[in-house]
């Protein structure tokens, strides 16, 4: 790194909002000038939207449209070859454990998300240290999924059985389940390697599920719990029948939020088995695609199914985006 | 039980009277506790689950390396205790991992700076300003949120190479401002919506220009929500690996911390002094960060996901 990076980075920090204060004065100024209070009404907004709409086109909108033209092209995008590469993401191999792998993740990585989330909303609710308990488990947030894969292959360390193991975990079970064989968790056979790595997404996103469950909890109606439990319900009832169905929007919310972002996982796989024995997912078949096979015919088609796949939920989502615009 | 009703004891009082209970009353003060148990044991065994980790971490990049490999992180505290600073010494100035540091801080700080008055022109425009088609704008950008960045990467890496700026942060800034944008507009337009509109009718009649409005009534009352967005993208850009990955090259000039230890990872199996020490590193900044300004950070979330 030069000084010349360190001045563009600066010189970027402050004059990018600078160079927008005075963008956003001139057009209001150009607004001004203009006689019709129709023309106005139709500028004004066109311009503060302007910044917003170049880049959301520039890097989301025409990349959504090419990396689907691409789809249908040969790996250099030149030639057009119809529904093949279409017809490799579902036949080939690895890709086919790799689609496995991914419904793996989806519906693990989501129940316990959503699960533990949920438990931990209700559970902590009722505890002096609520804030305390709610911190630690929110708090892998923070921590990248390289660092949370540096930490979880430490925790899966592993030495062969007899010697003295260093890895929390295998130490643990060594130490309290007689005949325990130790093992390096995240490279053992399929499916548990992937089960090892979806342990390492669920401690970073579990406190987030947390989080949203617990604000939707503390809006529920206590009159609605006290006449539950007047008339008799036990606390398990009081939760299932009358908790869960009023929060049941936002678990919607929250499980369909999990499911999209598992679905575009990849850092984790990446870090910690970059692959290996069956553990690849998706969007490490499209990253090869993209840089060692170098198929971007391959690797755009992967994309346009990662994209598809979530297209159901979006649609799912929609209807409660449109209310939030008419509220 | 009528044998609990019939025994008492005796209690000192916070005001050092004494005063005579019957053991029933003790076991009402007791009771709420003891039902609690189960739920205390439940949270305590997910909280050492949560914490292990990050703490086995800490606890190992502050020890020697032949500790590390020979013993686990929870003998250090037995005697002799021995730590060390080496292997922070060792990461910083051999392993890239200082370079890294400062690349990781070159392209999160201009990434967050960028956006957030981007965000806040839509986001205004979009609560505030009567003009066809605001709401299918609105729903487009609703629906850029769920695109998966994998659909970009290959037309914006094909751009960057004809531009020739593939491997410069410039290039990276731009693309986690656009990758957070959606986000950051939806987040900053039901903020603006909620605002009284009473304060908006107030300006109008006052003359007040959009550019003043904008400025003296809109920005300072958003900046809670101007703060969960900065801590959002901040965190992102500095987490990021694929967007570095993809645009930036292999180059370690360049590398960030996510980068520089994923290379860390790869060539070795063991030098766990050294990744621990480095994962340290990483995770410094953005937990500082996470706990100065949580409330900002839970309330982004909240704002995001469930509508209110």
């Amino acid at each position: 790194m030069t000084g010349q990076t360190v001045v563009i980075a600066i010189a970027a920090t402050l004059g990018v909002p600078a160079g927008l204060v005075l963008y956003s004065w001139l057009a209001d100024q150009l607004v001004k000038r203009l006689r019709s209070r129709t023309a106005q009404n139709r500028l004004r907004p066109v311009l503060w939207l302007l910044p917003a709409a170049f880049l959301l086109i520039v890097w989301l909108l025409y990349p959504l449209i090419s990396t689907t033209v691409f789809s249908f092209k040969g790996p250099q995008s030149d030639v057009w070859v119809g529904l093949r590469n279409f017809q490799f993401v579902f036949t080939n191999g690895d890709m086919l454990i790799a689609l496995r792998n991914n419904l793996i993740w989806v519906v693990v990585f989501t129940t316990f998300t959503v699960g533990v989330g949920l438990l931990m909303a209700v559970l902590t609710d009722r505890v002096k240290y609520e804030s305390v308990a709610k911190s630690i488990l929110f708090m892998p947030m923070a921590i990248s999924y390289v660092a949370a894969g540096v930490i979880w292959r430490f925790m899966y360390q592993y030495q062969p059985a007899g010697e003295v193991q260093t890895g929390t975990l295998n130490a643990l079970l060594t130490s309290i389940v007689p005949n325990f064989e130790p093992s390096a968790w995240h490279f053992s056979r399929p499916p548990f390697n992937t089960l090892a790595l979806i342990a390492v997404a669920v401690w970073i996103w579990t406190g987030f599920c947390m989080v949203i469950l617990s604000a939707s909890l503390k809006g529920v109606d206590q009159n609605l719990i006290d006449s539950g439990r007047i008339d008799g319900c036990t606390e398990w009832q009081v939760f299932w029948r009358i908790i869960v169905p009023i929060i049941s929007s936002t678990i919607v919310v929250v499980v369909t939020t999990m499911i999209i972002n598992v679905l575009k996982m990849f850092d984790i796989v990446y870090v910690m088995t970059n692959g290996r024995l069956e553990t690849e997912v998706i969007a490490n078949r499209m990253y090869k695609e993209m840089f060692v096979t170098q198929d971007y015919g391959h690797a755009s088609a992967i994309a346009v199914v990662l994209f598809l796949a979530v297209v159901p939920v979006i649609i799912l989502n929609i209807r409660k985006f449109v209310s939030g615009e008419e509220a | 039980m009528s044998e609990h009703v019939k025994e008492t004891t005796q209690i000192k009082t916070a005001s050092g009277e004494i005063i005579t209970v019957n053991k029933r009353s003790i076991w009402v003060k007791v009771e709420p506790f003891v039902q609690k148990i189960p739920i205390h044991l439940i949270i305590v065994f997910f909280l050492v689950i949560w914490l292990m980790p990050t703490v086995g971490l800490l606890v190992s990049s502050f020890r020697m390396p032949e500790a590390i490999l020979n013993s686990g992180w929870w003998t250090a505290f037995e005697p002799p205790a021995n730590f060390t600073l080496q292997n922070y010494r060792a990461v910083l100035t051999q392993a890239n991992i200082g370079q890294a540091f400062m690349n990781s801080v070159m392209i999160a700080i201009p990434a967050t700076a960028m956006p957030i008055l981007i965000a806040a022109f839509a986001g205004y425009a979009l609560a505030q300003m009567r003009f066809p088609g605001r709401h299918l704008v609105f729903l487009v950008i609703v629906g850029l949120l769920i695109v998966p960045i994998q659909m970009t990467l290959i037309p914006i890496l094909r751009l960057y190479n004809n531009l020739n700026v593939t491997g410069t942060f410039p290039a990276l800034w731009l693309a986690h401002a656009a990758y957070g944008l959606s986000f950051a507009v939806y987040l900053m337009r039901n903020y603006i919506d909620g605002l009284p509109k009473e304060l908006f009718d107030i300006a109008e009649i006052d003359g007040a220009d959009n550019f003043t409005v904008f400025y003296r009534l809109v920005l300072p009352l958003t900046v809670p929500a101007l703060a969960s967005l900065a801590i959002f993208q901040f965190i992102w850009a500095w987490n990021d690996l694929l967007v570095a990955l993809v645009y930036l090259g292999g180059s370690p000039d360049v590398a960030p911390l996510t980068i520089a230890i994923s290379n860390l990872v790869g060539s070795r199996g063991r030098g766990w002094e050294l990744l621990t020490s480095a994962a340290f590193v990483s995770v410094s900044l953005p937990l500082a960060v996470f706990f100065s300004l949580q409330r900002y950070f839970v309330r982004g979330i909240l704002a995001g996901s469930v509508k209110g």
